[in-house]
């Protein structure tokens, strides 16, 4: 496809677009799994102290 | 008592034990149907669409252009609607759908900018102009801006909340600016050519085109907002752990010194 004199500017728009796209993306999914991580961690905290005070 | 069944199911379908449950059901739907959509408009744009007479081919960058400028002032109207929840309802989720949908409104609008200003040197002979309908979405996105950066001011998020939900609502006067900019002032910037008295303007074969992208970037928009809301709430659940988890340790810190 041919887009003629101005192709730099119509392609220029559409990468910045997908690259926005892909970060919004990439920012929900990489945040949503910080988060899980985090709670896991916090949910076996208590058990882990716990776990360690029985053993002194 | 009939009438108010409606309002109690939406209350219930509100709680964030509710909402978690049902949207990530729905959660894979929503992408899905965004994909396909997605697919669709492209295919639409690229080999359906015709180059304009006057434009030739750089009309392409209006099929990102527009929804990307709907989305902007759409997520910034349900920011405006999150806002009245929070101080006047004062529901937990109100404040949660408003901190997801800022940074995706914020994206959008800079995606406005940048996509308007790569097809305005070709068309106009400038990146930008301070005109009316311009500097209203410049100013929507430092409003975004302005936003974001007030939650991370404010430690306490239940403050937070009501500030921002108070600088949404006097940042919403904003929004009628933008639609009608280009009809109250002389702008370099086109009328509006979709919503108006008297129907669209354009041809129909690059009306249908725009519509579908139109959809497309809603149903992204809600997709990712949806996603954005589920964080914010495993977020706004670690904050509290994390919380107890540091009162526990401090009260075991001090109990064999009280003995």
């Amino acid at each position: 496809m041919d887009l003629g004199p101005h192709a730099a500017f119509i392609l220029g728009a559409y990468g910045f677009t997908a690259l926005v796209i892909l970060g919004l993306v990439a920012h929900a999914l990489l945040d949503r799994r910080a988060q899980e991580r985090a709670l896991a961690r916090l949910a076996q905290e208590p058990r882990k102290q716990e776990s360690s005070r029985g053993r002194r | 008592m009939k009438p108010m069944m409606p309002m109690g199911r939406l209350t219930r379908l509100a709680q964030p034990g509710h909402f978690m449950r049902w949207s990530g059901a729905l959660l894979p739907w929503v992408a899905g149907l965004a994909l396909v959509l997605l697919a669709v408009g492209q295919y639409l744009t690229w080999f359906v669409a015709p180059p304009d007479y006057q434009q030739g081919e750089t009309v392409r960058i209006m099929y990102i252009h527009v929804p990307a400028a709907w989305m902007a002032v759409f997520f910034y109207g349900a920011m405006a609607v999150s806002a009245l929840g929070t101080l006047i309802w004062r529901h937990p989720l109100a404040d949660v759908a408003q901190r997801a949908a800022a940074p995706i409104g914020a994206a959008f609008t800079l995606i406005c900018l940048v996509t308007g200003s790569l097809w305005g040197k070709p068309m106009w002979g400038t990146y930008w102009v301070w005109d009316a309908r311009l500097t209203s979405m410049l100013v929507l996105f430092l409003i975004y801006c302005g936003l974001l950066a007030l939650w991370r001011t404010i430690e306490d998020p239940n403050r937070a909340a009501r500030a921002v939900a108070i600088l949404t609502l006097v940042g919403a006067v904003n929004l009628p600016i933008i639609k009608f900019s280009v009809n109250w002032w002389s702008t370099l910037h086109q009328p509006a050519s979709i919503l108006r008295m008297g129907g669209p303007t354009i041809h129909p074969t690059m009306l249908y085109p725009l519509l579908v992208m139109i959809a497309a970037a809603s149903v992204l928009g809600i997709a990712l907002h949806l996603q954005a809301m589920r964080t914010e709430i495993l977020r706004r659940r670690v904050r509290t752990l994390a919380i107890l988890e540091a009162e526990r340790l401090d009260a075991a810190l001090l109990a064999p010194q009280a003995a």
